[in-house]
């Protein structure tokens, strides 16, 4: 065990952030595509990927494929580097946490 | 009693894959908690660490679980055409209409950020392992990010507990 500690210790952080900020990126494209079928019935239509559940299943389904893309390219980019975690880390908290705030901020300001 | 397909998937993706990730996370954090620096001992850590890995990857897997059961088995039902579906029901009614175009608007969306940020912490735990317990930014910004899908999915959880309530 600690050999495997002291193995884990000496990894980069560049795998953490690259982890971390991809999340960023995923929550940001869907809050992005949760608004913008709110207001652009095209891009509604083109992610209509299923008739059974409608856009959610484009909405979500092109969020999770940007998170993918996201954390393979970060990953690949970031995979031996080391000390850049805490500012990855706090722009993936913004995104996060705008996206959630601009998710829960849009229904009351289109239906109501 | 009868079950229609629709409720009975209810059950599963709320309370089987949405309930147990609900009640997993009290056990993940404190599990990451204790794996603050100089709290453990090396034999701590090692007995801590299997559960922690096994914790955050159960955490992940239902919480994709439940997302996928509920857009592509229960959701499909909620939103079917014809005027006997939820949706259809919730709608007709003024007074209860905001619990579609709110509740179940919010419900579908938000639950979505629960399983990328679980999946993160799971590789957070599973990349750094034992070295979390030295890694202490690393282990925070997991707490962080559980506490975050938790929240998510906790909202999620109770407006979908709410709509279904709602429904006659």
């Amino acid at each position: 065990m600690a050999s495997e500690t002291e193995r884990k210790a000496e990894m980069p952080e560049g795998p953490a952030a690259a982890a971390v900020l991809a999340a960023g990126v995923g929550a940001f494209v869907l809050a992005a595509l949760v608004v913008v079928v709110e207001f652009s019935a095209a891009v509604k239509k083109l992610l209509n990927w299923s008739e059974a559940v409608g856009p959610l299943s484009g909405k979500t389904g092109v969020a999770v494929l940007a998170w993918l893309v996201a954390w393979a390219l970060l990953h690949n980019r970031y995979r031996r580097q080391d000390g850049n975690f805490g500012q990855a880390y706090t722009i993936a908290l913004w995104l996060i946490a705008a996206s959630i705030a601009a998710v829960m901020l849009l229904f009351p300001l289109v239906e109501l | 009693m009868d079950l229609s397909a629709y409720e009975v998937w209810g059950v599963i993706h709320g309370i089987v894959f949405g309930g147990l990730f609900l009640l997993a996370f009290a056990g993940g954090l404190a599990e990451l908690w204790r794996f603050r620096p100089g709290f453990l001992t090396a034999e701590g850590v090692r007995e801590g660490l299997g559960r922690l890995r096994w914790g955050t990857a159960l955490m992940a897997g239902l919480s994709w679980l439940a997302v996928w059961s509920g857009t592509y088995v229960v959701y499909p039902s909620y939103r079917a055409p014809g005027p006997t579906s939820p949706k259809s029901i919730l709608l007709a009614d003024p007074g209860t209409a905001l619990w579609h175009k709110l509740g179940m608007e919010w419900h579908e969306h938000v639950a979505w950020f629960a399983p990328i940020l679980a999946t993160t912490v799971a590789y957070l735990v599973f990349t750094y392992g034992p070295a979390l317990a030295k890694k202490d930014h690393i282990r925070r910004a997991a707490m962080v990010l559980l506490i975050g899908a938790f929240v998510t999915a906790g909202i999620a959880g109770v407006l979908g507990a709410l709509i279904a309530e709602a429904t006659p």
